[in-house]
């Protein structure tokens, strides 16, 4: 599991493209907020949901199957127990992260995603953490647990 | 590999402050700015949708009080943070996003006047009852919640009366009824005592007191714990659409943080009790210390209050860090030690000798205490409040309030205690005269 700074930090920093599963295409939903933000923050955003067609500027996937990129993270907006099959989809097209987001911990899928050699994060928002390491998080406030001598990159 | 853990004499001095982005200045730069520019039309409106973190108006957030909020909110063991004017505003700002019309608070009975007043006067104007109960009696809290009861508030150690909370269990009272539990945390301060970690949901403080430590500059904070249910049914401004700020749901939104930031957007940005930047700095030039000064603040302190206790002149003393304080287990609980005994801030008060007229004698004869109405400042600082802050009561409605006629309080500062030894003994002596 992927809980520290370190690791959170190289698995943002290596990484370009996201499949968002569950995203809505709602703006005034979470997983919108997180799209939209990782968008502005250069990764590609690639939306699943077999409700839509398009998402923010990109054609929206009804599975991971169906994605022609190759996936660095699958970022996971559905409930705890719809993980697993995202996980072994995950595994299928070689992503390199299975990233569940705040309240969704689904920990026989994390275990799945390690044990095929996938970095997992759990109960975790990527929008949140990416802010709380690369800056952004701290202006509102927030305890970011970063103490650092060196400037911010 | 799990993240290292820092010690509050560490975080102190780091937290929330890493080197400029832009011109690598290692000590806090002032972004003296009321503004700040967007980068383009969707920046702007990613900004005022909150979907990306980032600066708009000093009202809402400025990036050297922000060092401020990150920095309390760590020394708190709490998830984020939210900085005001002064310690009344943090607790306005905290008492207004929890509060509406309708709602009912119970709240310690001995609290500091200004926050008697605003939940009595204030509060009362809008609508919100409060029940005032023995902060003593866990019992007490428990009886006076009612099925509109939203927050329970009281004081970690309380001014003047220095009575101490007993955090965990009126906490487990707070959640037992799904509710939150608001925690003055000023006299201890941070470094003396984490509220969160005993159940507290909400701290408040004025940082004003001990957190500047110097006496020059007003502000206040308000932390989050992170950890109350807020979708429990009882909170819907925190799980409905946001009237106050396009919809957002803040707790779906931001989850730990979510009230921090409904605070920020609801309260703050309406109410405009923003603190500004050069405050946020002279406040944190003080905070880096504020470790180091609490030990000295209670070194002197306990040697105050033993000076005291062995002197004829004197008639009572009341100093929870003394072992015959009632709630001297309390504070060996709640707070740190330091020197190997619990440590209990640098607030006491006394009795002298010769009820009220040797009171004002005692004030009036200091001369290296400074007779003023605040405290948590480097200097010693004495009060008679029975000829000052409470000279407005009668005589039974001063004693309710926890004021005898011949109390003095001290705030002891980080003079050489032999000085303020002296300075006591030699007021003693004109108060006897």
């Amino acid at each position: 599991m992927a809980d520290d700074i370190a690791a959170l930090r190289r698995i943002l920093r290596s990484s370009r493209t996201i499949a968002i599963v569950g995203l809505s295409a709602e703006w005034h939903r979470p997983s919108f907020f997180a799209a939209k933000y990782m968008q502005e923050h250069g990764y590609r955003v690639i939306p699943v949901n077999p409700r839509y067609d398009e998402v923010l500027g990109e054609r929206c996937h009804a599975s991971l199957a169906t994605i022609e990129v190759p996936i660095d993270i699958v970022d996971v907006f559905r409930r705890t127990e719809d993980v697993m099959p995202i996980a072994e989809q995950a595994i299928a097209i070689q992503a390199k992260c299975l990233w569940q987001q705040i309240g969704v911990k689904n920990e026989a899928a994390a275990a799945l995603a390690a044990a095929a050699g996938l970095d997992v994060v759990m109960d975790r928002c990527v929008k949140i953490e990416h802010a709380r390491l690369f800056g952004g998080l701290n202006w509102a406030g927030v305890n970011t647990g970063v103490i650092s001598a060196r400037r911010p990159i | 590999m799990a993240d290292h853990r820092f010690e509050p004499e560490t975080l102190a001095i780091h937290a929330g402050q890493i080197p400029d982005a832009a011109t690598g200045a290692r000590a806090l730069p002032i972004y003296q700015t009321t503004s700040f520019v967007f980068d383009s039309a969707d920046h702007a409106a990613s900004l005022f949708n909150l979907q990306t973190f980032g600066n708009v108006y000093s009202r809402l957030s400025n990036p050297t009080v922000a060092v401020l909020e990150e920095r309390v909110a760590a020394l708190e063991r709490g998830r984020a943070a939210l900085a005001s004017a002064s310690g009344m505003a943090a607790e306005a700002m905290a008492l207004l996003t929890l509060l509406q019309q309708g709602d009912h608070v119970v709240a310690a009975g001995a609290l500091y006047g200004g926050s008697v007043s605003m939940l009595a006067v204030n509060l009362a104007k809008l609508g919100i009852e409060t029940t005032f109960v023995d902060g003593a009696s866990v019992d007490a809290f428990a009886a006076a919640i009612r099925p509109t009861t939203r927050a329970v508030f009281a004081e970690s150690l309380g001014n003047p009366s220095l009575q101490v909370l007993d955090i965990a269990a009126v906490a487990e009272v707070a959640h037992a009824h799904g509710l939150p539990l608001v925690v003055d945390n000023t006299v201890p301060s941070p470094f003396l005592c984490n509220p969160i970690r005993f159940g507290a949901d909400i701290v408040v403080h004025s940082a004003t007191k001990y957190l500047g430590g110097h006496g020059t500059t007003l502000a206040g904070v308000m932390v989050e714990s992170g950890k109350f249910p807020w979708d429990n049914g009882k909170f819907p401004g925190m799980t409905e659409p946001s009237k106050g700020y396009h919809g957002v749901k803040f707790f779906e939104t931001f989850g730990d943080f979510g009230f921090t930031m409904r605070a920020r957007m609801e309260t703050l940005r309406v109410y405009g009790a923003a603190l500004a930047p050069t405050s946020a700095w002279q406040i944190l030039q003080g905070v880096e210390t504020l470790p180091l000064r609490m030990e000295r603040h209670c070194r002197n302190a306990l040697a105050v209050a033993r000076f005291l206790q062995a002197d004829r002149r004197v008639g009572w003393v009341n100093y929870p860090g003394l072992p015959e304080h009632p709630d001297h287990a309390l504070v060996a609980r709640q707070m740190r030690s330091v020197d190997g005994v619990p440590g209990a801030s640098g607030l006491l008060a006394f009795g002298v000798r010769g009820g009220l007229a040797a009171g004002v004698r005692f004030i009036e004869a200091a001369q290296m205490m400074s007779h003023l109405a605040n405290i948590g400042d480097t200097r010693t600082l004495v009060i008679h409040p029975a000829s000052t802050t409470h000279r407005q009561l009668d005589e039974a409605q001063q004693l309710a309030a926890g004021v005898a006629p011949d109390m003095v309080r001290i705030s002891v500062g980080l003079e050489h205690v032999d000085d303020i030894l002296w300075d006591i003994d030699q007021a003693l002596a004109a108060s006897a005269a």
